[in-house]
Order: structure tokens, then C-alpha cells, then sequence
């Protein structure tokens, strides 16, 4: 298999950005993460890959150092509500307030479906949930637009 | 005969090593008091003159080499970012270059913290904080902290890159003594400590010495290099690594126990041995020194005792409660004294032991075993000592006392503690002529003499002494 020469490339105000990666918890599937993380590196992001079974608050200590623009953490083995619990919470105690938070990777569980896991998530802090499949074209496109409007100028009120 | 001196000046002595270079043997040992706070040539010539009883003659010296552990020690103050990532980054690179942490901080310095840091009065700061490219802010903050406070000791600035030469300035133009060096972590979990050490022994060469009133010594001393926990980490390098003509011992281990504190050296990767453990935590230092600063035989012998429990402690030393208080509150009303009778001497054993068992413990690594939903999986935190070859034991309760293989044995694996990763099956060796320091400053001059006679002076503990069960001492 070639590389697709044509993966979606960090933009505009994306450029240069931060970024953690980890598998949170206790939890081993390291595969996606690392696809991700790679992809994401080639895409024009400065990527901290923390790897499989990382607890929650490293991700906050290695965002705190290296002041990270967003944390993306991966979830598969089914516990990721659990683990995600207090994320954004810890985020906050550490100063890093308004650090865009994405989760991905098998977070539905059981016969949920995937609005009802994605709004639990959303509920929990994160700027965005991932269904399972999610290809890192669209990460880096998501990236680019948080990124974005995030950079852009508040309009004055 | 081309002779060398190797002069350790310590809080409560001055040390004399002569030896032989070019037969690569140690021509005598000599000691006088410390004088440091008075004048420190007086405590080094009466030790030189005790020198000149024992050889007949002073030898012409072609080197005469010092590193100094007397008042005080080097004080040093670290402060960082994240308690576990730049702020134990800067505490690894201060205690790799020998100094005796008073203070280690973390997050923005509040006025309280700058308060505490004045009335720590340290010799040297080092100020880290943020990856390269990463937090800036932070170290910002603390800079100007700094700069505002009545601080006049050197401050060592090794952060972030990227506003390191405005943290210098900041503190140049507020008249601080400022250096630059580069950042103790420059990306996540890179470790990069070599710098700032060298810098804080720079600093210390250039203007500790002459604060603390050792330069008076300068006639006498070619030089002082280093402060000597760094001659004894230099010395433990050096008989593992070796050098171009001699193959070293490999991974080892050295136990300094002393007065006040307990230094414990490794030199070894220390990565995990087997298939499939996870290493967690930051990367340790290949040289790594840790300093229990409550563990010490004479200044913290009743930390020691609480450490290990009271009650568990008496039975270990094969004394009564109220006989072990009776001789705590002895040597607090005296930290100079030395055993005399046989229940101190059993008390000291305990002690030494006991202090032996916690600094290693709190030195090595350690596994742990984490429930997945898939099974336990190992992680380990720290370097795994489980396959270092060599075990050396240096200070006085070892070199001295009665039964120094059981002591230093208290390094050892054992099925107590099965998660902590000690060493397992070592050589154990006693560093009899206190050489070790010696050697670490002769290294710089002379490797090979500096192997040969540091080599040369590790005796090893034989296996029958070894193998003794511990009469008094469990
Ligand atoms: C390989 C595998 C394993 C291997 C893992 C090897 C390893 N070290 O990586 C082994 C055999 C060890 C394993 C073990 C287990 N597994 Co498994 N495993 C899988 C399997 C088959 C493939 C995972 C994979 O690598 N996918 C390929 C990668 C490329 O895809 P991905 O991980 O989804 O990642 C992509 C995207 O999701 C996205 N992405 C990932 N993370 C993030 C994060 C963000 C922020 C974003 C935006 C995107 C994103 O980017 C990636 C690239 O496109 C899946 C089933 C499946 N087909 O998905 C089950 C699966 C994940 N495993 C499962 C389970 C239950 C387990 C075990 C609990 C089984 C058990 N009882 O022992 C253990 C748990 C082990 C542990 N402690 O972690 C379940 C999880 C169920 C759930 N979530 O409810 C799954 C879904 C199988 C199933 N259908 O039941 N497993």
C-alpha cells in the first residue's frame, strides 16, 4: 500500500500546533493511536505521542510543559467514560482552560448508540467526540477548523 | 615518582590521599579537623603535617586536587514547572552535579516561596520550567520573581529556549548574577541534564569556592573541581565505565553513608529486563545520584529508628525500647560520638543497616502490577538494578564497622519487598581507603592511575562474612 499523497495538510492557523496523544487508562490498544499520531506529525502538527496506559493527569502534566494547544485521547477497551471522568475538570485546575479536547477511538459500549455515547462525551467537557472508523483525514480537517475559529477574531459586541 | 594529593574537605574533617601515579598505588592516608569556618588552611596543614609523620616526607606533588563538601556543601534551590517533568528534571541535574538540595519548588513562585528561598539562602538557583517551544510563561513569572527579591546568589536559567535570554536579562539588568545554560528538558521526557551540571560546576569553581572561604587554601591547591558527592559520582563512573586501557566493572552501585545523610549512586540503563514491561515515568539519569536527607547514622539517627518503627527497630538492634531512647537521646546530645560499647555498636549496625535498606529502596526502581480488563500488566517505574554486577559500600559506619557485608546486604533483593527492583546477586565490595572521591578527581588527570588505584582499593566482602547470620542485627 502507497501513502495517499493527497492527506488533508495543517492549515492556516493549525499550523505549528501542539499536540498530545495518549491511550487513557489501563487500556493497551496502541495501534489507531499510533496511526493517528503519525498521521498527524506528517499533517504539520508538533505531536507529543504519550502511548498506551496513560493516565489521565499525565496527559494534564505534559500539556501543562509543553503548553499544548489540544489533547486528543484515545479510548477502546470500553472503559473510556470512566477514565474520561474529571478530564476537562483537571484541565481546568491546571490553568489550561479553553485547551481544545478531542476523545475517539470504541467509545460506545454495549447497545448505546453512538448520539447518546457522543452527547455523554460533550457532556463530560470535550470539544469533540470520534465514532469508531474515524479516518485521521477527518481529524486533521476538524483540527483545522477548530483551530480556526478559534484564532479568528471575537466579533465586538 | 611523580605523586598526586587528593584533598576532600569535609564538614568534620580534612581528607589526605597521596599516591604513587606512576606505581599506581596509595602512598598513605592522613586527616585533620575541618576548619572551614575559621581558616581552612589551618585544618589542612595539620593534616598534611600528619602526612609528612607517616611518609617520612612530604612528596613533591604534581597534582594536588580538592573537592569540598565543607560548609554546607553546595546549597542549591531548584525550582521548575510540573512537579514530576522540568522541577525533578532540575532536582536530577542538581544532585548529578554534587549539591545538597534545601529547597526544590514547582508552578509560579508565590511571595511566600521567595520569602522561603531568602531565609534558605542557597548558594546557587536553578531555574527550569517548559520544553522547548513549550510553556514560557511560567518561567516568566518566576524569573521575575527572582529579580525582585533580595536573592544575591547565582542563578542558573536552564528553560524553555524560547524566552531564556529574557528570563537572563530580566535578572542581568535587576543585578543578578545570571547564567545560561540550555534547558534540562528541551522536548517531553527527554532528559538533558549534562549542561546545567556543568554549569552549576562552573559556577561553583568560579565563585562558591572563594564565598565559602576555600580559595584561602589556594597555595596549597591547584584546584578545587568539584564538591564531593560529584568526585564520588565521578569516581563510581569511572570504575564502571573504565577507560581506554581497562574494561570497567559494569552496572554498579555505591552506598555513601554518612552523618547527616544517606547518597546512594547508580550507574546502569536501567531499563526494563523483561519482555512486555511498560516503563513509566520520566527517563532516569544513566549516573544517578539520590541523597536521603533523613537518613543519616549521627544528625538524623531517630528518623532512621521511626522510619523503620520503634518497636521493630529495638528487637532488630537486640535492645529494650527504653535502652534504644536512652542512646538516641546520647547521640543527639552528641553527634560526634563514636561507639564504644557493644550495645552501640549493635545499635549503630541497625542504624547503618536500616538506612542502607530504605535509601536503596527509595533509589531503585520499582514494578507494579496493573489489572487491565485483559490481565496484569507490569509497568515499571525507575531503573530496574536487578542485574547490576557490583555493589561498593564507602563512609564510615561500612569502612569501619564490624560486619560491613551484612550492612551493605540490606541493599539486596529480598522476598519482602518482591516489587523493588534491587540488585539481585552482586559482588559486594567496601571501598576501604575512602578512594572513591580520590579517583573521581584523578580521573580528570589520569584516568588509568585513577582506575588502577581506586580498583585497587575495593575490598571485596568475602562470601563467608557474607553468608554470616547477624548475631545481634537480623
Ligand atoms: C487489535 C485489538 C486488540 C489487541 C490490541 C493490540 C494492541 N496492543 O494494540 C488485543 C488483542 C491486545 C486486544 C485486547 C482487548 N480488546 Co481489543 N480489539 C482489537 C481490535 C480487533 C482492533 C483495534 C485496532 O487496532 N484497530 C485499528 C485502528 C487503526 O483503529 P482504531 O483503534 O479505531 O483507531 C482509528 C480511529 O478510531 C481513530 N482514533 C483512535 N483514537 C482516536 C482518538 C481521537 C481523539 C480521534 C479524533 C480519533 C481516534 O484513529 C485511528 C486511525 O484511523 C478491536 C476491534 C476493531 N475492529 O476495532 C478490538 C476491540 C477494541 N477490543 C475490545 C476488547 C473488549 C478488548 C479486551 C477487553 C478483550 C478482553 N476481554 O481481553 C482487551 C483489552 C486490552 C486492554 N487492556 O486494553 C473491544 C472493545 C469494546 C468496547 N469498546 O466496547 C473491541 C471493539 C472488539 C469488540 N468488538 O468487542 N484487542
Amino acid at each position: 500500500m502507497t501513502e495517499s499523497s493527497t492527506a488533508l495538510c495543517a492549515q492556516g492557523a493549525a499550523i505549528n500546533k501542539t499536540l498530545i496523544t495518549g491511550v487513557i487508562g489501563s487500556d493497551t490498544h496502541i495501534v489507531g493511536n499510533r496511526i493517528l499520531s503519525i498521521a498527524l506529525e506528517k499533517a504539520g502538527f508538533k505531536v507529543i505521542a504519550l502511548g498506551a496506559l496513560t493516565p489521565a493527569a499525565d496527559f494534564v502534566k505534559a500539556a501543562i510543559e509543553t503548553a499544548a494547544d489540544a489533547i486528543l485521547v484515545s479510548s477502546l477497551y470500553g472503559l473510556g467514560e470512566l477514565d474520561c471522568r474529571g478530564f476537562r475538570e483537571q484541565c481546568i485546575e491546571a490553568g489550561l482552560d479553553d485547551i481544545l479536547l478531542y476523545v475517539g477511538g470504541n467509545l460506545v459500549v454495549g447497545k448505546r448508540s453512538w448520539e447518546e455515547t457522543e452527547r455523554t462525551f460533550l457532556g463530560m467537557g470535550f470539544d469533540r467526540a470520534f465514532p469508531p472508523g474515524t479516518r485521521t483525514d477527518a481529524v486533521v480537517d476538524a483540527l483545522n477548523r477548530d483551530f480556526a475559529a478559534r484564532s479568528a477574531p471575537t466579533p465586538s459586541a | 615518582m611523580s605523586a598526586a594529593l587528593l584533598i576532600d574537605f569535609g564538614s568534620t574533617y580534612t581528607k589526605l590521599r597521596a599516591v604513587d601515579l606512576g606505581a599506581r598505588r596509595i602512598l598513605a592516608t592522613a586527616q585533620g579537623p575541618s576548619t572551614v569556618t575559621s581558616d581552612i588552611t589551618i585544618g589542612l596543614d595539620l593534616a598534611l603535617a600528619a602526612l609528612a609523620a607517616k611518609l617520612g616526607h612530604l612528596p613533591t606533588f604534581a597534582h594536588r586536587l580538592a573537592s569540598s563538601s565543607a560548609a554546607g556543601g553546595l546549597r542549591m534551590v531548584t525550582i521548575g514547572l510540573v512537579k514530576e517533568l522540568t522541577a525533578e528534571a532540575a532536582r536530577q541535574a542538581a544532585l548529578g552535579a554534587g549539591a545538597k538540595l534545601v529547597g526544590a519548588f514547582a508552578y509560579r513562585l508565590t511571595a511566600a516561596d521567595i520569602g522561603s528561598i531568602e531565609t534558605l539562602a542557597p548558594d546557587i538557583i536553578l531555574l527550569a520550567g517548559g520544553t522547548d517551544g513549550g510553556n514560557a510563561e511560567v518561567v516568566r513569572h518566576n524569573g521575575k520573581r527572582l529579580a525582585a527579591s533580595g536573592l544575591q546568589c547565582p542563578i542558573i536559567v536552564a528553560c524553555n529556549r524560547d524566552v531564556a535570554e529574557e528570563v537572563v536579562e530580566g535578572l542581568t539588568s535587576a543585578a543578578k548574577n545570571a547564567v545560561l545554560t540550555r534547558n534540562v528538558m528541551p522536548a517531553f521526557g527527554v532528559l538533558e541534564i549534562a549542561p546545567a551540571r556543568e554549569a552549576i560546576r562552573e559556577v561553583f569553581i568560579a565563585r562558591i569556592v572563594h564565598a565559602k572561604g576555600i580559595d584561602r587554601a589556594a597555595a596549597q591547591v591547584d584546584a578545587v573541581l568539584m564538591p564531593t558527592p560529584a568526585a564520588v559520582m565521578e569516581g563510581a563512573r569511572l570504575l564502571s565505565e573504565g577507560t581506554e586501557r581497562h574494561s570497567g566493572l559494569g552496572d554498579l552501585l555505591v552506598v555513601d553513608i554518612g552523618g547527616a545523610t544517606t547518597d546512594v549512586h547508580s550507574v546502569a540503563v536501567g531499563a526494563p529486563r523483561r519482555d512486555g514491561v511498560v516503563q513509566y515515568g520520566l527517563p532516569e539519569p544513566f549516573v544517578k545520584r539520590t541523597v536521603e536527607g533523613d537518613l543519616g547514622m549521627r544528625h538524623n539517627a531517630r528518623a532512621i529508628v521511626q522510619a523503620a518503627s520503634s518497636s521493630a527497630f529495638a528487637v532488630r538492634a537486640g535492645l529494650t525500647e527504653a535502652e534504644l531512647e536512652a542512646m538516641l537521646d546520647a547521640i543527639e546530645d552528641n553527634v560526634e560520638r563514636l561507639p564504644t560499647s557493644p550495645h552501640e555498636v549493635a545499635l549503630d549496625e541497625a542504624l547503618a543497616w536500616t538506612a542502607v535498606r530504605i535509601a536503596v529502596g527509595r533509589h531503585a526502581g520499582t514494578s507494579e502490577i496493573v489489572q487491565t480488563v485483559q490481565g496484569p500488566v507490569t509497568m515499571q517505574r525507575g531503573k530496574d538494578l536487578s542485574g547490576v554486577t557490583t555493589v561498593i559500600g564507602t563512609g564510615g559506619p561500612l569502612a569501619h564497622g564490624a560486619t560491613p557485608a551484612s550492612v551493605l546486604k540490606a541493599a539486596l533483593a529480598d522476598a519482602t519487598d518482591p516489587f523493588s527492583l534491587r540488585p539481585v546477586r552482586p559482588a559486594l565490595y567496601i571501598d576501604a581507603d575512602y578512594l572513591l572521591y580520590a579517583g573521581g578527581l584523578l580521573s580528570a588527570i589520569d584516568p588509568d592511575a585513577a582506575f588502577e588505584i581506586a580498583r585497587a582499593s575495593l575490598r571485596p566482602l568475602e562470601e563467608r562474612e557474607a553468608d554470616e547470620p547477624r548475631s545481634q542485627i537480623a
